[in-house]
């Protein structure tokens, strides 16, 4: 074959082009690594010391501009291992109060791979966490003589009322699944668990900084690398406006103190949640500094549960305060209209079944029966619906419908509060009957008690005080939430985004009227606050734990609502016991500020009164 | 004389390439070293427990050994009769492997063999290279020949690409544009690889240089226009052979930036970019002129080299500008025109930095801080340059580079010197490989290129890798012992 000699003379072109490419990377290197001042700094000096600059935590104000949750400083001891020179450990000890055994253990515990998987002699470590600020102030002027050793500063939550535990949550270290789950954390970091601080977290931790110190051989610090100029400045975490009012919060806690369950209020127009009570509670600062792994142990025991949030978590039968869904689902299917009366002898009885029912007139329509309470109207109400094949073709059809009318009224579902661990609660579908009785031998009677509230339902009060919510509004509501405003962030518009039920607006009007009638004359007459159109449902719901739970709904003023609350008290007895006055002190105390001093009586009941309950079972 | 047998063991020996051998045998041992380095913590067992990075990397060299000695134990003409079939196999477990591979940071490229992960791009490039040999070789092809040939060997190059690509590995898809050189050393036009390269710089010139600006035109512009009068004045001596066309260039350019620098300096606004594109556009006519009357339509390329780059240039810009904010901050940060310390620059920094803390002799071997503290990175794999420049330094470092540098050339030069086409083409193929391997990777260490995630070739921690090279290599070596046994035609 014939050689191309022009050709061949492209191996030069090739070969200058590599040359000249490795030239221009020794010259780079050269530049790099002889030429460069400040590598040069740092060829010089053992090497930098990263120093973690955490950023402050975002503050947490009511709905008023009040401080609740801000920081304080905390110092952890860290140590590099391999910089670690021989020092005199009691003196050590002594100087931040510690024993010599306590020391030992730590150190070991430190080093040992399965309780610190990061461990590295190169890299620092923490010794101790969270030091007093006068044990800090000691050790901080002998730190010369422990050379390896160095203090981080670390941000601690303070509270300044102790109080909605439930909503704010706490801090906790991160755990490994954290660090798994998330980039930004690495070992040591703090991140919010429960409430707001968990739910929040991206907005209120910030962004952590870099500072860069350079060391000599012995590990001392000589100060900052290039004066700062390469540190990485941390970012602090944005402020949180609830829409909280940690006064009503206060107030509403002293309420219930002595009972279990939960109070919610909410503002109508904007679903902003304005307190959220769950009781027994706990106080805040228990979960802050070294003593926060024992406490935190003792809540999980505590057999009342303070850690679980009633208000959001607690899935309970509503009883009776479920009866304005039941009127507004027969309103919107037609079944009855204001004027229809069903009777009630003492109760409902048909097909050998009775459920009781109190002393009131009979036959009643819609709005008495609300006032009330008549738990016939509604039976007779339901059967009337689950029974009309002729419009429906089955019970299991009729009862779908009945079912995603409640779903629609944010029953059965997580209404999407911003706050972690909603429960559903829960409202079955034909299916589930189906199962449980066989398909087609069930009927309405054979599941009456859920248009009572009783049977399989189950509610969540913050459930309840939406329903409150969306009458007061005469048919929508907003999601309920806590949080009003975050910090130099426009708050997405869906949030304030209204939902609609798929009942008519003014079959709400004629549920409201119902219940305004309950506070003038019917179930909840000591509702009634002085000057103020109070409405208001009661709810007595039977449970397999005992007493019957006392609940209450309730909104006001009748026109123009400003406050929707719902009351849960577990074992209360009847609606009026318990509910009924919490419900309404809540309300006064929002709308007036202050309460009414013929109803001052009401108060002192409620907070000296307890209840007193039963052990749990051991399961 | 008998006639040499033509699979002598014997003659093996003493044809090998052994200055060759002697670098692959640094590489690899110095490799292996490395990873031990980027990996060492306090205390860590043995460099050769198989518990370490290192001892797995030196169960990968003696297996990769092996494999080289087999591959010179291998009649070399059969690597030119089954270079079809091999690139057909690899192509099909190419296209298969999405399906097989687990999720590996979001790429799709690994087979799980047993104990071991293998990745089927890497043996894949040395069976492109002998695919595109064989075609090379084939009876009367030339490749200016006909169109039809480009179009052959650009599809050999391609089909592997695209599968590869649909990996999701890039940076291994890229590897096979290497091969454009092999293009050009048979005879594609070096105005190819030119357009290209001037065609890159344009692009990040124009839209680096954008904060500050020279005479009303934005610095990266105006820098983009001088490069174009440049490259006029110099196609246009080439082209023209008159020294005095080019020189009239000159003066012309010279002496209207003069006047505008002038002007500049005595504050008179100037139209900047209209002047600019002026002096150019008359420039043109000049050289459309002295091609007439010199009859010379080469020239016109050097017109043609400034119409083309000048509008390029702008609709790079305009196209820049019409992407969303984070598609433009994503090519500033590959393009280093904004330092993401947090993100994608991270890793660029910390190595720089180690690197730059080697100093000339380097912290010493196992000393290094910078990479002990985990700031690099994928220390041991596609960083592993890193390590080398903090404990060993600059002369570490130089050492590396040049040993490349001598591998590359020393490749060049077996190239050269084979007596078949399919020798000389191959040959050029892991020259190819080396050098656009050597340029990315040591170039994203030390901060002059992009980050694109390709291991430096024998250093890097990683069996597929190392036995693709490997294998890339004792081919080219067995091809190159062999010559002697093929009568010159």
């Amino acid at each position: 074959m014939r050689k191309n000699y022009d050709l061949e003379k492209r191996k030069y072109v090739i070969g200058c082009f590599i040359i000249i490419v490795a030239a221009i990377f020794l010259i780079r290197l050269f530049d790099l690594q002889l030429n460069d001042e400040k590598y040069k700094r740092s060829a010089d000096s053992n090497a930098f010391l990263k120093k973690t600059v955490y950023p402050s935590r975002g503050l947490i104000y009511d709905r008023n501009g009040e401080l609740v949750v801000f920081n304080q400083p905390a110092y952890d001891v860290m140590l590099i291992p391999r910089d670690v020179q021989p020092f005199d450990t009691l003196d050590f000890c002594a100087t931040i109060n510690i024993t010599k055994e306590q020391f030992d253990k730590r150190l070991a515990d430190m080093k040992d791979r399965r309780l610190n998987p990061g461990y590295s002699s190169y890299t620092p470590q923490r010794l101790l966490t969270q030091l007093s600020a006068q044990d800090y102030g000691r050790l901080q002027e002998k730190l010369y003589r422990f050379p390896g050793f160095f203090i981080q500063k670390r941000i601690l939550r303070q509270y300044n009322h102790p109080t909605a535990a439930n909503v704010l949550g706490n801090i906790r270290e991160v755990s490994s699944a954290d660090i798994e789950r998330d980039d930004y954390y690495a070992p040591g970091d703090y991140t919010g668990d429960l409430g707001i601080e968990k739910s929040y977290e991206t907005y209120l931790r910030g962004i952590k900084g870099v500072e860069i110190l350079i060391r000599d051989a012995r590990g001392r610090i000589q100060g900052r690398y290039e004066d700062g100029a390469r540190d990485i400045e941390p970012v602090s975490g944005r402020d949180l406006r609830l829409s909280l009012d940690i006064g009503l919060q206060q107030y509403a806690e002293s309420l219930m103190v002595g009972k279990r369950g939960a109070v919610v209020a909410i503002e109508p127009s904007t679903g902003e949640i304005l307190c959220m009570v769950s009781m027994p509670n706990y106080d805040p600062t228990l979960l802050v500094g070294r003593q926060r792994g024992e406490n935190y142990r003792k809540l999980v025991d505590d057999q009342s549960w303070p850690l679980f949030d009633r208000a959001l978590m607690g899935a309970y039968p509503p009883g009776s305060t479920f009866k304005p869904t039941q009127g507004l689902i027969f309103l919107q299917e037609g079944i009855i209209d204001l004027q229809t009366a069903y009777p009630c002898a003492h109760g409902y009885i048909n097909g050998g079944l009775r459920v009781g029912c109190h002393a009131h007139g009979s036959p009643l329509p819609l709005k008495p029966a609300l006032q009330t309470s008549c738990n016939a109207f509604f039976c007779w109400g339901f059967k009337a619906m689950i029974d009309r094949r002729s419009k429906y073709g089955s019970s299991a059809k009729a009862f779908e419908i009945w079912k995603n009318h409640l779903v629609s009224m944010g029953y059965g579902y997580k209404l999407g509060v911003d706050l972690p661990g909603e429960s559903r609660g829960f409202i079955p579908n034909a299916k589930f009957y189906d199962k449980f009785y066989s398909e087609g031998r069930w009927s309405a009677n054979t599941i009456i008690s859920v248009s009572i509230g009783q049977g399989e339902i189950l509610s969540t009060p913050i459930q309840i005080a939406n329903l409150s919510a969306t009458i007061a509004n005469r048919g929508w509501f907003i999601t309920p939430h806590v949080v009003k405003e975050i910090q130099d962030t426009v708050m997405p518009a869906e949030i304030l985004d209204r939902r609609y039920p798929t009942i008519e607006a003014h079959y709400y009007a004629d549920v409201a009227e119902g219940m305004r009638m309950a506070v003038t004359g019917g179930t909840c007459r000591r509702a009634a606050i002085p000057g103020i159109e109070v409405c208001g449902k009661t709810g007595t719901a039977q449970n397999p734990h005992g007493k019957d739970h006392s609940a209450f709904m309730g909104f006001a003023p009748y026109t123009d609502p400003k406050i929707a609350v719902a009351v849960y008290v577990e074992n209360g007895g009847w609606g009026a016991t318990y509910g009924v006055p919490i419900g309404s002190l809540v309300m006064e105390k929002y709308l007036t500020g202050k309460i009414a001093p013929e109803r001052k009586y009401m108060e002192d009941q409620m907070i000296n009164s307890s209840i007193i309950y039963a052990a749990p079972k051991k399961k | 004389m008998p006639l040499p047998r033509r699979n002598d063991p014997a003659s093996i020996f003493r044809n090998l390439d052994w200055v060759t051998v002697l670098i692959y045998l640094v590489m690899v041992l110095a490799g292996m070293v490395s990873i031990y380095a980027a990996s060492y913590d306090f205390d860590n067992a043995s460099m050769f427990s198989a518990d370490e990075f290192s001892g797995k990397q030196l169960r990968w060299i003696g297996l990769a050994l092996c494999v080289g000695v087999a591959l010179l134990l291998i009649d070399a003409r059969m690597y030119e009769t089954y270079a079809y079939p091999v690139y057909i196999i690899i192509l099909v477990l190419l296209a298969i492997t999405p399906f097989l591979a687990q999720d590996t940071k979001g790429s799709y490229s690994w087979i799980k063999l047993g104990p071991m992960s293998l990745q089927p791009a890497e043996f894949a490039k040395c069976a492109t290279a002998l695919a595109l040999a064989k075609l090379f070789s084939s009876y009367h092809f030339v490749l200016n020949a006909k169109p039809s040939n480009y179009f052959k060997a650009i599809a050999i190059i391609f089909v592997p690409i695209v599968l590869i690509l649909l990996q999701n590995e890039t940076g291994s898809a890229l590897t096979f544009m290497a091969l454009f050189f092999v293009l050009y050393r048979e005879g594609m036009s070096g105005l190819v690889l030119f357009a290209a390269f001037f065609a890159v710089v344009i692009f990040v010139v124009g839209i680096k240089f954008v904060e500050t600006s020279v005479m009303g035109v934005p610095t990266g512009e105006f820098a983009v226009m001088l490069m174009v009068m440049l490259v006029m004045v110099a196609m246009t001596a080439v082209y023209s052979r008159r020294l005095e066309v080019a020189r009239n260039l000159v003066l012309w350019f010279g002496g209207t930036g003069l006047i505008e620098y002038i002007l500049d300096l005595c504050g008179v606004p100037l139209p900047g970019m209209i002047i600019t594109l002026s002096v150019i556009g008359i420039a043109c006519i000049y050289i459309v002129i002295e091609a007439i009357k010199l009859r010379r339509p080469k020239l016109y390329v050097s017109v043609a080299t400034a119409v083309l780059s000048i509008g390029f240039l702008f609709s790079v810009n305009a196209a820049f500008n019409h992407l969303q904010y984070h598609q433009q901050m994503r090519i500033k940060v590959a393009l280093g025109i904004v330092e993401d310390l947090r993100d994608a620059g991270y890793n660029v920094n910390q190595s720089k930095i180690a690197i730059g803390s080697g100093g000339l002799l380097g912290k010493g071997f196992l000393n290094g801080t910078q990479t002990k503290l985990k700031y690099v990175p994928e220390q041991h794999t596609d960083f592993i340059f890193c390590t080398i420049g903090e404990e060993e330094g600059f002369v570490g470092a130089t050492f590396v580079t040049l040993l490349f540098l001598a591998l590359i050339l020393r490749v060049i030069k077996i190239g050269e010197r084979q007596p078949t086409t399919f020798g000389r083409v191959y040959a050029y193929c892991v020259a190819s490989y080396f050098m656009f391997h050597f340029c990315i990777n040591i170039g994203m260490v030390i901060g002059l290129c992009p980050v694109i995630g390709i291991p430096l070739p024998f250093f890097s921690y990683g069996g597929s890798s190392l036995w693709g090279f490997t294998i890339l290599l004792f081919i080219l070596l067995k091809i190159d012992a062999a010559r002697k046994n093929v009568l010159s035609y």
